[in-house]
C-alpha cells in the first residue's frame, strides 16, 4: 500500500524535528504543515496542537519525525527519534530523512504495534509530493469543491483528495502564527519562515478603508434617496428616464458603487472578487473618461463640434429631401402612383422642414449644452458613450418618426390586403375559432371588396418602397447605437481585476494541479512536485463576468424578418423597463 | 520493487515535404501582353509599407499558429493512487495540462470509430458518474493530435490496465 506524504518545499531545508500536520485516512495521505524544532517539551507541543485544533477545526497532530542530517548518521539522534514515536503515538508513524547537501531522501512509514513487538510492525511505501505552501494557501480551486460541514477532528471528506489538501492548508492559518524566530516555547518552520512581503501602503489602505467606506456609503445612500423621490415618478419624467440610456447607465453605476462601499464584509471569495472587479471597472472607466475629457479640451474639440453640428444636421436634412424628391419621381425606374406619391412625399418634406426649424431654434444653446455634456465624461467613459448614443437618437428622431409612419401605413395595407384576399376567394377569418372559414358574401359585399382589393394592390409598390427606404435608414441608426451599447457593455462587464490576477499571480485562480516527476533513484521513494494549474483566460472571464443591464435584442433573425415583412414595429431595446438580472 | 508510475511518450512523425521554391525571373514575364498588369503589381509591392505590413501579419500569424495550434508532443503520466495527467506541449513551449484524480477514473479503454471509409482507434478515459454508480459521466479522448496507431495504443493500454488493476486491488484491501 502506497502512502502519500504532502511535504512543503519550504521545510525541505529546515533542521531536524517533528512533523506536524493532518492525516487523511480516506486518501491514505498525510499533509505536513510545519516542522517543530528541537528542543521542545512534548506537553507544550500537545498544548499548541490542541489550541490550533480548536481554532481552525482541522485535526492537526504529530505525524512523525524529520531528520536533516549530515553525512555521518548520528546514532543518538536516531534512537531519540525512534523513542519519540512512543510519546506521540500516531498510526502510521512517518520517518522522513534527508542527507544535507544531497538530493537523496528516504522515508519510512511504520505501524507502531507496541514497544515489545518490533518485528510485527509493518512498513509501507511512501510517495513524497512537494507543494508550495504559500501558493496552495492563497489559491482557490475552481469549481469550488463543496466540503461537508466539519467538526473538530477528522471528518469523512468525500471530496477529491486534492481539494482536501487545499482545504487543510487554507484552514490552518492559526498554526502559521508562530515562527522559528519567535521566542515562544515551541519553534515551528513553515512558509512564513521564508519571509512575508508586506507593504506599508497596503496596511495604511486597509486601516483607512473602514472610515472611508462609511463616509462614501452615507453619500451614496443620500444620492439614491434623492433619485428615488416622488418627483421623478411623475409621468413625463419617468417616461423620459426610462428611454434614455444615460440614466440606465448612471443607475447601474450607482448600484455598483453602493455594493462596493457597503460596510458588510464579503461572505465568500466569489463576492470579494466581484467587489474588486467592480471597483477596478469603475476606476478604469473614470480614468478613460478623464483622458477623453483632457483630449477634448486640449484640441478645443467641443467648440469645433458645436460649430459643426448645425451644418451636419442641415446636411442630413438636405440629403433626406433629395431622397424624397427621388422617391417622388421615378425611383430606380419604378413607376409609382402619382397622387399617393405626392401626398406622402409632401407630408414627409413638411416634417423635415419643421425639424430643421427646431434645430435652428436650438442652435445658440448647442455649445453650452455640449460643454456640460463633455463635463459629464469625468463620471466615466461609459456615461459619455451613453450620452453620445442618446444624442444620436435625438438627432435622428425624424428618421424614427418616418419609419413609424411608413411602417404603420404598410402594416395597415398588408392587413387590409390579406383580409380582402380572403374575401376574394370567398373565405373569412373566424375570430371565435381562430381559423379561416368559408363564407358566402352578398354580391355588393363582393363587389366593393374586390374594388378595394384592386386599389390596395396597385398602391402597394408605392407604400412598400417608402417603407423599405425608411426601414433601412432606421436600421442603420439602430446598428450605430447597438455598436455603442456593445462597447459600453464590454467596459461594464469585463472582470479586469480577475484578469490581472490571472496574469500576475496565476496561482490564485487554480483550475487544478499538475505533477512533475523529480529525479528518481532506485531504492529511494518516488518524489513528485505538485504545481498549481492556473485557470485559462476564457474561463476566468466566464466565471467572473459582471452582470450588465441585459439590454440585448431578444428576437432571432427569423422573427426579425417576419416582423419586417408584416410591418410590425421593431423595438430593439424594449427590455429596458424590465431588468432581468 | 514496484514502480508505481509509467510514462510513455509517443513521438509524432512528420511527413512533410519542403515546398519547392521557383524563383520567377521578373524580366521573363515583363515582355508580352501581361506586361502592364505585372508592372502594376510589382509597383504596388514596391510600396514598402504594404510589404512590411504583410510580412508583419504573416509573422504574427505564424507565431500564433505555433503557440496555439501546433502541438509538438503529448505526454500521459499515470501515478498509482493519485491520478492520470495529460500534457500537450506546443511548438512555442507552452504546455497545457489536465489532471484527473484516480477516484474519478472508471476505466481506460480503446474505442473504435467509423470515420468516412475507415475505422480509427483512439484511447480514452471513462469517468465515473457521481449520481449513478455504474454510469459514465464523460469520455475523455487521449492523444488527439498525435493519433498513434493501434499497435502503439495497445502497449499504452496494457500498461494503463496494469496500473489500474494494481490500484483497484490495493484500494479494496484495508
Amino acid at each position: 500500500m502506497v502512502l502519500k506524504a504532502f511535504f512543503p518545499t519550504c521545510c525541505a531545508s529546515a533542521d531536524s524535528g517533528l512533523l506536524v500536520g493532518r492525516w487523511v485516512p480516506e486518501q491514505s495521505s498525510a499533509v505536513v504543515l510545519a516542522v517543530v524544532h528541537f528542543p521542545f517539551i512534548p506537553i507544550q507541543v500537545k498544548e499548541l496542537l490542541a489550541q490550533v485544533q480548536q481554532a481552525s477545526q482541522v485535526g492537526v497532530t504529530v505525524l512523525g519525525t524529520w531528520c536533516h542530517r549530515r553525512q555521518e548518521p548520528e546514532e543518538s539522534l536516531g534512537h531519540f527519534l525512534e523513542g519519540l514515536g512512543a510519546i506521540f503515538s500516531h498510526k502510521p508513524w512517518f520517518q522522513l530523512c534527508r542527507e544535507r547537501g544531497s538530493k537523496s531522501w528516504s522515508c519510512k512509514a511504520t505501524h507502531w504495534q507496541g514497544p515489545t513487538s518490533h518485528a510485527a510492525s509493518g512498513e509501507d511505501q511512501v510517495m513524497l509530493i512537494f507543494y508550495d505552501q504559500r501558493k496552495v494557501l492563497l489559491s482557490q480551486l475552481h469549481p469550488p469543491a463543496v466540503l461537508p460541514d466539519r467538526q473538530a477532528g477528522d471528518t469523512t471528506a468525500s471530496a477529491g483528495g486534492l481539494a482536501a489538501v487545499f482545504d487543510t492548508v487554507a484552514r490552518s492559518e492559526a498554526l502559521f502564527q508562530s515562527d522559528r524566530f519567535d521566542e515562544g516555547p515551541v519553534r515551528l518552520s513553515h512558509w512564513q519562515s521564508e519571509g512575508v512581503e508586506a507593504s506599508i501602503l497596503v496596511e495604511l489602505a486597509k486601516w483607512a478603508a473602514g472610515p472611508v467606506c462609511l463616509l462614501l456609503a452615507c453619500l451614496l445612500s443620500l444620492v439614491s434617496a434623492a433619485s428615488a423621490c416622488r418627483v421623478f415618478k411623475l409621468w413625463p419624467l419617468s417616461f423620459i428616464w426610462s428611454k434614455l440610456s444615460t440614466c440606465e447607465q448612471l443607475r447601474h453605476r450607482l448600484e455598483q458603487l453602493t455594493l462596493i462601499f457597503s460596510t458588510r464584509k464579503a461572505k465568500n471569495p466569489a463576492q470579494l472578487m466581484r467587489k474588486a472587479n467592480m471597483l477596478v471597472s469603475v476606476l478604469l472607466d473614470v480614468a478613460l473618461g478623464l483622458m477623453l475629457l483632457s483630449w477634448l479640451h486640449r484640441k478645443d474639440l467641443i467648440g469645433q463640434l458645436a460649430d459643426a453640428l448645425i451644418p451636419v444636421a442641415d446636411h442630413v436634412a438636405e440629403e433626406l429631401q433629395h431622397l424624397l424628391q427621388w422617391l417622388m419621381g421615378a425611383p430606380a425606374g419604378l413607376k409609382m402612383n402619382r397622387a399617393l406619391d405626392q401626398v406622402l412625399g409632401r407630408f414627409f418634406l413638411y416634417h423635415i422642414h419643421l425639424w430643421i426649424s427646431y434645430i435652428h431654434l436650438m442652435s445658440p444653446f448647442i455649445e453650452r449644452i455640449l460643454w456640460h455634456v463633455g463635463l459629464s465624461a469625468c463620471l466615466g467613459l461609459t456615461v459619455a458613450l451613453s450620452i453620445l448614443s442618446d444624442i444620436i437618437a435625438l438627432l435622428t428622431f425624424h428618421i424614427y418618426c418616418f419609419y413609424v409612419y411608413g411602417a404603420r401605413l404598410y402594416c395597415l395595407k398588408i392587413h387590409g390586403l390579406s383580409s380582402l384576399w380572403r374575401l376574394f376567394r370567398g373565405k373569412k377569418w373566424n375570430v371565435l375559432r381562430q381559423r379561416v372559414d368559408s363564407c358566402s358574401y352578398d354580391l355588393d359585399q363582393l363587389f366593393i371588396g374586390t374594388l378595394l382589393f384592386t386599389i390596395l394592390v396597385f398602391l402597394l409598390p408605392t407604400t412598400a418602397l417608402y417603407y423599405l427606404v425608411f426601414t433601412l435608414l432606421r436600421l442603420l441608426v439602430v446598428t450605430v447605437q447597438g455598436l455603442i451599447h456593445l462597447l459600453v457593455d464590454l467596459i461594464n462587464s469585463l472582470p479586469l481585476y480577475s484578469l490581472g490576477l490571472r496574469l500576475c499571480r496565476p496561482y490564485r485562480l487554480a483550475a487544478g494541479v499538475k505533477f512533475r516527476v523529480l529525479e528518481h533513484e532506485t531504492g529511494r521513494p518516488l518524489r513528485l512536485l505538485m504545481q498549481i494549474n492556473p485557470l485559462p483566460y476564457s474561463r476566468v472571464v466566464h466565471t467572473y463576468r459582471l452582470p450588465t443591464c441585459g439590454c440585448h435584442p431578444k428576437h432571432s433573425w427569423g422573427s426579425l424578418c417576419r416582423k419586417l415583412f408584416f410591418g410590425e414595429l421593431i423595438y430593439p431595446w424594449r427590455q429596458r423597463g424590465d431588468k432581468q438580472d | 520493487m514496484f514502480f508505481p508510475s509509467v510514462h510513455l511518450t509517443t513521438e509524432q512523425r512528420l511527413f512533410s515535404t519542403l515546398p519547392r521554391v521557383d524563383l520567377l525571373n521578373s524580366r521573363a514575364i515583363c515582355g508580352g501582353p501581361l506586361g502592364n498588369l505585372t508592372a502594376c503589381v510589382w509597383l504596388s509591392l514596391q510600396n514598402s509599407m504594404i510589404l512590411s505590413a504583410a510580412i508583419f501579419i504573416t509573422l504574427l500569424g505564424l507565431l500564433g499558429y505555433l503557440h496555439f495550434v501546433k502541438i509538438d508532443h503529448e505526454t500521459l503520466l499515470i501515478i498509482d493512487s493519485l491520478g492520470i495527467q495529460m500534457t500537450s506541449s506546443y511548438a512555442s513551449g507552452k504546455e497545457s495540462t489536465t489532471f484527473i484524480e484516480m477516484g474519478e477514473v472508471k476505466d481506460v479503454v480503446i474505442n473504435e470509430a467509423i470515420y468516412m471509409q475507415k475505422v480509427i482507434y483512439y484511447l480514452c478515459i471513462l469517468l465515473k458518474d457521481p449520481v449513478e454508480p455504474h454510469g459514465i459521466s464523460q469520455v475523455v479522448p487521449l492523444f488527439q493530435s498525435a493519433k498513434p496507431r493501434l499497435d502503439c495504443l495497445i502497449e499504452v493500454y496494457r500498461s494503463c490496465q496494469d496500473i489500474l488493476a494494481h490500484q483497484k486491488a490495493t484500494s479494496t484491501s484495508p
